[in-house]
């Protein structure tokens, strides 16, 4: 990784980390907070999703097992808020990894993929729904107890920092894969599979490993989320609601880059916000904004809306570029 | 431990729910066979049939079954518009993108219910929602016979329709070799929409036979999508029969895990086969190799 990658990266993490000295209003925040841990899980699902090709619709599995396994470790064993983060991030690897060697060591791709990922997710958000273990459907409430050690703070600025570091190590993280053989490799899985392995790729490992670092971020993101809200249940941490909004912000954003989810997580829920003002109390408006602008992306811009903006800079330099020629001969 | 009976009778409505979700699987796997995509829209298409029922009872007084006679050809032709001016050209041809075309789809679907209808619960009832048909020692409900028998009836049909007519070998021309069947002069785009709205159809029966014993809210569709899928997976993707059996099939494993396992278990016996078709033999049972 050179300046140049992680500049940018820098610029905009000092910038956001400025925003709580300008905004106060405890809603707005709020909804950072959120949008954040959206983004965060978001980047996850990217690292398997779009640098890997492997589009999950089940990442909830994991997203739930980072917010129960920090909960139910701080409810039942006394155990401290950031270790449960460290497990919490752990298991995520480890169900991820689980996951993904189960089906990609039966070759299961695409649609398939998506599928079994959906159906895994189900399965955990049934099962948390029915053990007594994981609070049955009342769910799981974490004591309230506002202290730093307990990952708990009496101002949301500093939640919103904390949350703004580790979307920021991801950024970097995610950088660093973009410039890594890893990376290469899983690109190279991606747009040919059969090519790779052709290569010499052992697509198998490198698909694992990309599952297992997806699992751990947005299982981070999920323990945030617990941590944020001390309230969990099954229909939250595994509902299809979140697999789904942890595949549109990269979709939306851009697939396959570095800041595409972060982007694209901000757009949708600024959106959403947007439409809730205008259309007052229909329930649900949001969601058809998320998913009507789903449908235009896949449509109108493929690379998201990063692509779009390469693709206005690129036009915008072509014509540039014809601007000075036409300027040259006209001084002949 | 339960008797025999009970674990018959279980069973037995266990095979006639299982006629609805072949139903529902039925459209699945007629798209997925011909557009090989996976529809993640069918289960809010569904919702939109089930709530048309509804309205058709509670504000015109109509009968549920006699409903399905005009929702055919209307979800008929919402699936035609639906993959002729929005998932086809919004895809590119690309089947990831379709996956997501139609899971915005459906996000924008169940969503615009919701804003429409709130989230409560609606049902419907008939002088025969609650009859019984007696089998012997055995007592069945009336409209799941009913539904049964109607299953049996639209998957011959759809049978005869795919076998034995012109637009039937169209579609499986373009199922086989898609190129193929436009050089011989078949709009593939054309086939492809009546494909889709063939499958909304089948949902429009499906939705007139639930009507009678279920319930609606905007969120119902999901829960039956996902054991639609599960059925087609089953069956193998793109298999009438395999929509059939398998539909059959999951609806007995369904009924029995609740009966062993109480209510809120009893979807996992489901999820769990689905997850081992697709990891041990994700080709299912009548689908062709891949």
């Amino acid at each position: 990784m050179t300046a140049r990658d992680l500049i940018p990266i820098a610029v905009l993490a000092v910038l956001a980390a400025l925003l709580p000295l300008v905004v106060t209003s405890s809603p707005v925040m709020n909804f950072l907070v959120f949008t954040l841990i959206v983004a965060l899980g978001a980047q996850g699902w990217n690292i398997l999703g779009g640098f890997g090709g492997q589009f999950s619709f089940g990442h909830a599995a994991f997203f739930g097992t980072g917010a129960y396994v920090t909960a139910i470790l701080q409810l039942r064993y006394g155990v401290n808020a950031w270790a449960g983060l460290l497990l919490a991030t752990a298991a995520g690897a480890a169900v991820a990894w689980a996951i993904g060697f189960l089906s990609f060591r039966s070759g299961l791709r695409g649609s398939y993929f998506a599928l079994v990922t959906l159906a895994f997710a189900e399965v955990f958000r049934i099962l948390a729904n029915a053990a007594s273990f994981t609070g049955g459907a009342a769910g799981l409430l974490i004591k309230l107890d506002v202290h730093p050690a307990n990952l708990q703070f009496a101002d949301r600025a500093v939640f919103y920092w904390l949350v703004l570091a580790f979307v920021t190590g991801v950024l970097l993280l995610t950088r660093w894969i973009q410039r890594s053989r890893f990376g290469a490799q899983l690109v190279a899985v991606r747009e040919n599979e059969d090519a790779a392995k052709a290569l010499g790729v052992d697509s198998l490992k490198v698909k694992l490993r990309a599952i297992a670092l997806s699992g751990a971020v947005t299982a981070m993101s999920g323990c945030l989320y617990a941590q944020y809200f001390l309230y969990i249940d099954a229909h939250i941490a595994y509902g299809s609601w979140i697999s789904v909004e942890l595949l549109l912000a990269p979709i939306i954003g851009g697939v396959g880059t570095v800041f595409g989810p972060v982007v694209g997580a901000l757009t949708l829920h600024g959106l959403g916000e947007l439409a809730k003002q205008f259309a007052g109390r229909i329930p649900g408006i949001d969601l058809i904004v998320f998913g009507s602008v789903l449908v235009l992306a896949v449509a109108f811009a493929r690379g998201g809306i990063l692509g779009l903006l390469e693709r206005l800079r690129d036009r915008g330099r072509g014509m540039v570029a014809r601007g000075a020629k036409e300027v040259s001969h006209a001084g002949r | 431990m339960y008797s025999p009976q009970i674990i018959l009778e279980a069973a037995l409505n266990g095979l006639m729910t299982g006629a609805v979700y072949a139903l529902i699987a039925l459209g699945l796997t007629l798209i997925y066979g011909v557009l090989h995509i996976i529809n993640f829209a069918h289960g809010a298409l569904l919702t939109c049939a089930m709530f048309a029922v509804w309205i058709a009872w509670a504000w015109l007084g109509l009968d549920p079954y006699l409903v399905i006679v005009p929702l055919v050809p209307l979800m008929f032709v919402l699936g035609y518009g639906l993959q002729r001016f929005i998932i086809g050209p919004a895809s590119h041809g690309d089947d990831g993108n379709i996956l997501l075309v139609t899971l915005g789809l459906s996000i924008v679907l169940e969503n615009v219910l919701l804003a429409l209808f709130q989230s409560d619960t609606r049902t419907l009832d008939t002088d025969y929602s609650f009859q019984v048909v007696a089998l012997g020692p055995l007592l069945l409900s009336y409209p799941r016979v009913i539904g049964l028998g109607v299953a049996v009836v639209v998957t011959g049909l759809l049978w005869l329709v795919l076998n034995r007519t012109d637009t039937g070998k169209a579609i499986r021309a373009v199922a086989k070799e898609k190129l193929g069947a436009n050089l011989v002069g078949i709009d593939v785009r054309h086939v492809y929409a009546i494909t889709f709205g063939l499958g909304c159809a089948c949902l429009a029966v499906a939705a007139g036979l639930l009507m009678p014993t279920f319930y609606v809210n905007p969120r119902i569709g999901s829960a039956f999508v996902l054991v639609a899928f599960t059925v087609v997976v089953l069956g193998g993707m793109g298999s009438l029969p395999g929509a059939l059996l398998g539909g059959l099939f999951i609806g007995v494993v369904e009924s029995l895990c609740g009966l062993f396992l109480g209510d809120s278990l009893g979807q996992i016996g489901i999820f769990l086969i689905f997850i081992a078709v697709l990891l041990v033999r994700p080709t299912g049972l009548f689908g062709a190799k891949a």
